[in-house]
């Protein structure tokens, strides 16, 4: 067991209820665990939701919360994505204001660069859409933030992800 | 045919073989009660506070090792039960709540007597659920007796709307039970079992340490049998407690903060420490760095997450206790190594060193446990918390399972009257004693009314040092003295602080034998060792209400020895003097 603090993905098939988000949630901060994003929506049984999980702990801890998380009678099924090949994606948005001539034509450059699109435009006002990892983004966000900061508003919706069928490694 | 929701409550309960039912009403329970009137399979047992209720409910399934069942309604009614779901929870005792709700169009309105009761419940519960459809009621109330019993046994919650409990629907109540995030796990793991077997059969000097699990899955028997085919030790935790017979010969003692001196000395010294159904709190375990040091460790745990979690264990074994221990017991290879040599140091140090009260004449805690030891048959035991609880558990002879009722996860003060009466409900046949604090008595005194009401013959017992005791000795050990808060003699005359007890303390407050009075039952107080036997011998002939025993023991008893917080279990202190004393 590692004493190192490493992010990890966990994937849940929980009941499509009233009250297991909160449960799920509720499980994180009632024992202290450091939850970093998580995403939840229905599966193609509507009766189930699927949870997507990335949270920064250490071996000891991330065991105890796969753990508690199985034993909830409100989770079906737990899978730990952190070593294993995974698709994941977020969605983020970048809305920018107040933008001059030259700055829009920058944006719309470095949108064609960075591979997003600019999904909505004003004369003086965009929209950038991001499909990409959690850190891609991360970086977009940095590169945005350096010019744009008091001009920006970013929403992230935080990661999905789902096991490859293809590839052994990512 | 169709029937209403408070019928097919009431038909669940008679299909889950309920005996006893601990129930209040209110506005939102009112059709249940309704649907109860005329009920003839089951007793109905009315409390005066429903955290006394939940008490009760949980003494009355540890004491028989049945489900015990609450209804009491809406809001506040609710909310009163928070505090015994807890103690439930911590010590794994089966319980099914349920909650009258406003009807579900009104929640989330603010309607009169409408909390989110699941959602406060959600985090101390095994599982709580808002019944949200009259076609949903049955399945809810099977899953929750089956939730609440199977794998590691705990509380579950079931709020209940009014509009569903008027709704009619199917008076089918399901036979099966399906649930597909909840599956208790079965079985023992073999392979893992036999590498337990092998490391026992090779161990110079084995010890046994037997948690609450052992009780609850009430495997003493196959415990003794195990220990008894090796020839190692067998040490408790407070709620291991009565595993094995406290004289047997096997037996050590509790180890722990608080436990004695030579089972402490056993986890210290031995080489495999063969664990089964404790999850190692830092009661136990003391500074955990020091933990069972030398020894390599086995765990045997219902709960997975019970494992490795506060101590990393060599051997995890996910089972329920007695499954395993009856495995083992049918593989356990001969001893390699003698064993006489160990066991034999550890019961020469318990005897060298055994737990002595000195009273100097006056009555001690000890005085009366060993008298309750003397008269009553097997009794069923419940505390209060704190110092009581503390005597008890090193003064008590327990043998068997289900005859200690004493909180010990969540530390509830309140817990032993109202635990004593559903231990009584339960087990009519025992003798039932409450060892009680005079702080912690007061936290739920309303109950002697139900114990009057329901003709309960139960002995209570009240050690009146006139202190929070326990938070008094710690005040007194590690605070410098300063009774910050702990005496109940305090009066706003006797100016802002005091740490100085004395003859010219103020009355105590209420006058216990009284308040016996008041409820119509025999009080009596005993302040001369001589009175003890007499006492309980006037308890023991009240056969059809309880007695309550107000003794009054020195002021400033402390219980020892004691494994001060953060310390190393072999850093007992076994003497402590008050300066000047």
């Amino acid at each position: 067991m590692s004493d190192v603090m490493k992010k990890r993905w966990l994937s849940l098939y929980v009941e499509n209820d009233v009250g297991v988000l909160a449960k799920i949630a509720g499980l994180f901060s009632g024992k202290s665990y450091n939850l970093l994003s998580l995403t939840v929506g229905e599966t193609e049984d509507s009766t189930v939701s699927r949870m997507t999980i990335s949270l920064l702990g250490d071996d000891k801890t991330f065991e105890q919360i796969k753990k508690q998380l199985n034993r909830s009678v409100e989770v079906i099924k737990v899978l730990d994505f952190t070593d294993l090949p995974i698709h994941k994606k977020e969605i983020l948005f970048i809305k920018l204001r107040a933008l001059k001539k030259d700055e829009i034509e920058e944006v719309m450059r470095s949108a064609q660069v960075f591979g997003v699109n600019v999904c909505d435009y004003e004369k003086n006002a965009l929209i950038i859409e991001s499909l990409k990892t959690e850190s891609e983004n991360d970086e977009l966000l940095k590169y945005y933030k350096k010019y744009y900061l008091t001009r920006m508003e970013a929403v992230r919706g935080g990661s999905v992800a789902v096991e490859s069928v293809s590839r052994s490694e990512r | 045919m169709k029937i209403s929701g408070a019928k097919l409550f009431v038909k669940a309960l008679q299909e889950e073989g309920v005996d006893t039912l601990f129930a209040y009403p209110g506005g939102m329970a009112i059709d249940l009660f309704d649907a109860l009137y005329g009920e003839t399979a089951f007793r109905v047992v009315l409390p005066r506070h429903e955290q006394g209720l939940v008490h009760a409910a949980d003494g009355y399934a540890r004491a028989t090792g049945r489900t015990g069942v609450c209804l009491v309604t809406s809001g506040p009614g609710a909310t009163n039960l928070v505090t015994g779901i807890a103690t439930a929870n911590y010590d794994s005792v089966p319980l099914v709540c349920f909650t009258g709700q406003v009807p579900t169009h009104l929640i989330g309105n603010d309607a009169f007597q409408e909390v989110d009761i699941v959602g406060i419940c959600r985090s101390i519960c095994k599982y709580a659920v808002t019944v949200r459809s009259r076609d949903d009621l049955g399945r809810i109330i099977k899953e929750a007796f089956y939730i609440a019993r199977t794998g590691k046994p705990g509380p579950v919650l079931v709020d209940f709307p009014k509009d569903i409990q008027l709704a009619l629907g199917s008076d089918e109540y399901p036979q099966e039970v399906s649930i597909r995030g909840y599956k208790p796990s079965t079985g023992v793991h073999m392979g893992q079992l036999k590498k337990a077997a092998a490391m026992l059969a090779a161990a110079k000097r084995p010890l046994f340490l037997a948690g609450g699990g052992v009780n609850i899955a009430r495997g003493g028997d196959a415990l003794r049998r195990v220990a008894e085919a090796c020839g190692a030790p067998v040490v408790t935790t407070i709620m291991g407690k009565g595993a094995l017979p406290y004289n047997h010969p096997l037996y050590i003692g509790n180890m722990g903060m608080h436990g004695n001196i030579a089972a402490n000395t056993a986890v210290s010294e031995c080489d495999l420490l063969f664990s089964v159904g404790t999850r190692f709190n830092d009661r136990i375990t003391g500074k955990l760095s020091e933990f069972a040091k030398g020894a390599q460790i086995v765990h045997i745990d219902i709960d997975a997450a019970s494992i490795s979690r506060n101590i990393v264990v060599d051997v995890p074994i996910v089972a329920d206790a007695r499954e395993a221990l009856e495995k083992l017991a049918e593989i356990l290879p001969p001893a390699k190594a003698e064993r006489g040599g160990w066991v034999q140091r550890l019961q020469s140090l318990r005897a060298e060193k055994p737990l002595v009260m000195d009273g100097g004449g006056a009555v001690t805690p000890k005085d009366v446990i060993e008298a309750i030891n003397a008269q009553f048959d097997e009794p069923i035991v419940t505390t209060d918390v704190g110092q009581n609880q503390l005597w008890t558990t090193q003064f008590l002879q327990v043998k068997g399972q289900g005859k200690l009722l004493t909180s010990g996860g969540l530390g509830t003060m309140g817990y032993g009257l109202p635990a004593a009466i559903g231990a009584k409900l339960g087990c009519p046949d025992r003798p039932v004693v409450c060892i009680a604090g005079d702080g912690g008595f007061q936290m739920n005194e309303q109950e002697l009314a139900t114990a009057v009401c329901e003709e309960l013959p139960v002995t209570i017992c009240i050690f009146n040092n006139s202190y929070l005791g326990n938070v008094r000795q710690w005040q007194e050990m590690f605070f410098g003295g300063k009774y910050s808060c702990t005496c109940l003699r305090k009066r706003a005359s006797c100016g802002a602080w005091c740490s100085n007890p004395n003859a010219q303390c103020p009355p105590y407050v209420p006058d216990f034998v009284k308040l016996a009075q008041s409820y119509g039952i025999e009080g009596i107080r005993v302040t001369d060792r001589a009175q003890i036997a007499e006492a309980f011998a006037r308890a023991k002939a009240n056969t059809k209400a309880p007695t309550l025993i107000e003794f009054i023991v020195e002021r400033e008893s402390n219980v020892l020895p004691i494994v001060p917080g953060g310390n190393a279990l072999s850093e007992m202190v076994t003497e402590y003097k008050k300066e000047g004393k």
